[in-house]
């Protein structure tokens, strides 16, 4: 009676160390790759207790210089992820299938917004300083991009999920494409939409505080040049303040979507 | 017939008007206060040779046995996530059963658990790989480090809800028949948990990808490094096909992390 339970359960224990084997294979070859080892690891914890020992106490005295790249942050955030989302409207509609039937027209939309998604914010940012310049309005056009495709992708999806039973009403009773939209889907959709326009306003504050590394305005400029001039406290002094303003920024927000839902 | 709906209070007919007026003027305070005026007078001269640089890329730069090359860039940059989402899947494991609030008997165990999860999460992670940068120097293993501890924020979050869903049964039964603490972890909650676990780690390595190619830019290694080179040096060809490089690497790792992640959940 045992044999008979014991005799399936070897193959599966066969499978189970085979993918353990598999998993370390990838990890030794990986850690060759990169030559990261545990022991480079424990020579650099030192270091990071200097530099963490260096970091306090924040200079206190930096925040008046700081608020205002701050600011600045904060309302490329703002227009950024604005614009972005209106320009994710029109988009959000073409994408999706039950408003736009031909798959002529809402497939290359959707290989699109895809290609789009798979460039990171940063990328953008870079490419655009390489265009504008360094400054905020190149840092503004990445997050644009960014929260474009986030949203009209989330949006899109909203979209197809909406009740259909408004909008047969519609088409029964004549209504041409956009009295469907502004009186089928709108209603519908935007407690959704405005709930992703949060979301990504949320992303996008984070993302904002570091654009600056790459010349694109915001707080992220000041933090590259006090740790490029070895200024830890100060460095310290523009996390600390990021930390709290992505805080309240974030909990403002949560309680707005779930209002909203 | 004199039906007339009840009136709204003033309140709930304002209201919307109130939420417009407030929007306005934070727009109208965010467009002020962002001074556009730095904008260069090459940017369409520039533009024009992008959109060239990205219609003929510069395929010489794929593989070059000579030394840096985009597929080793890639390759790098796929290792980094992997190392990261490793290292992060393991350190999260802690950190998921104290914030998990049904592994703790008292409440404020898991909820200053909780708490730091979300302080390590509003770190954006570009922050942490410059320290990491400053301490260990410039390369991939700041990278991985990065990665690593950025990600434990989101990992040990989902994984800390998924033991909160799980089934009470089977511990229960253990504690019935009189199992140690260790022995209901490992024998009732971790095979609840794993395939969940899994599918999350997946899909924290999807974001790590994203994130990694872009972790060079500031020096943490991967193909971020030849692309702000290129960029820095106004090589379009060399910028177009990175670009591509790094579209197809991030559509390809999606496409077979969603295919396992079906299969396991």
């Amino acid at each position: 009676m045992n044999m008979m339970i014991e005799a399936p359960a070897a193959p599966k224990k066969y499978k189970k160390i085979l993918t353990w084997l598999f998993f370390i294979v990838v990890l030794v070859l990986c850690s060759i790759q990169t030559e990261v080892t545990p022991y480079q690891l424990i020579r650099g914890l030192p270091q990071m207790g200097i530099l963490l020992s260096e970091m306090f106490p924040p200079d206190w005295s930096y925040l008046p210089t700081i608020w205002k790249p701050m600011v600045e942050t904060v309302q490329i955030a703002l227009v950024g992820t604005m614009l972005g989302g209106l320009l994710a409207i029109p988009v959000s509609l073409l994408c999706a299938y039950n408003i736009v039937q031909s798959r002529l027209v809402s497939l290359p939309v959707r290989l699109i917004l895809n290609l789009v998604r798979t460039i990171p914010d940063l990328l953008f940012a870079a490419i655009f300083v390489a265009i504008f310049g360094i400054g905020p309005f190149a840092g503004m056009l990445a997050i644009l991009f960014f929260s474009f495709g986030l949203i009209a992708k989330l949006t899109f999806e909203a979209i197809e999920a909406i009740d259909p039973g408004p909008m047969e009403a519609m088409t029964a009773v004549g209504a041409n494409k956009i009295q469907l939209i502004v009186f089928g889907v709108i209603p519908q959709a935007l407690p959704y939409y405005m709930s992703y326009l949060l979301y990504a306003f949320e992303i996008n504050v984070r993302a904002a505080s570091v654009l600056g590394l790459v010349g694109a305005g915001g707080i992220g400029l000041l933090l590259d040049r006090s740790l490029g001039l070895f200024r830890y406290d100060r460095a310290a002094m523009i996390i600390l303040l990021t930390l709290v303003i992505v805080l309240v920024i974030d909990y403002g927000s949560t309680v707005l979507r779930r209002k909203l839902l | 017939m004199n039906h007339t709906l009840p009136a709204k209070p003033l309140w709930h007919k304002i209201r919307p008007w109130c939420w417009v007026i407030f929007l306005v003027v934070v727009y109208i305070w965010a467009f002020n206060g962002l001074k556009f005026e730095g904008i260069q007078s090459t940017a369409k001269s520039v533009s024009l040779s992008i959109l060239d640089g990205f219609m003929h890329p510069d395929w010489s730069f794929v593989y070059d046995p000579a030394g840096e090359d985009l597929l080793r860039g890639l390759l790098d940059t796929l290792v980094i996530s992997i190392l990261g989402t490793f290292i992060s899947a393991f350190l999260c494991i802690p950190f998921a059963f104290w914030a998990a609030t049904n592994m703790s008997r008292r409440r404020p165990v898991s909820g200053t658990g909780k708490f730091s999860l979300s302080v390590i999460r509003v770190f954006p992670e570009m922050i942490v790989a410059i320290l990491f940068i400053k301490a260990v120097g410039p390369g991939s293993f700041a990278g991985v480090l990065a990665l690593g501890i950025h990600s434990i924020g989101m990992l040990a979050k989902l994984f800390s809800e998924t033991i909160e869903s799980i089934e009470t049964g089977p511990s229960e039964a253990l504690t019935a028949a009189g199992a140690t603490r260790l022995q209901i972890l490992w024998f009732a909650v971790l095979p609840q948990v794993i395939p969940q676990f899994l599918s999350y780690s997946l899909y924290r390595f999807e974001i790590n990808i994203r994130s990694a190619t872009t972790l060079g830019l500031v020096g943490a290694g991967g193909i971020g490094t030849p692309l702000i080179f290129a960029l820095n040096m106004r090589n379009w060809n060399r910028v177009g096909v990175i670009l591509l490089g790094i579209i197809v690497l991030v559509i390809l790792t999606d496409l077979i992390s969603g295919w396992i992640r079906k299969r396991i959940v």
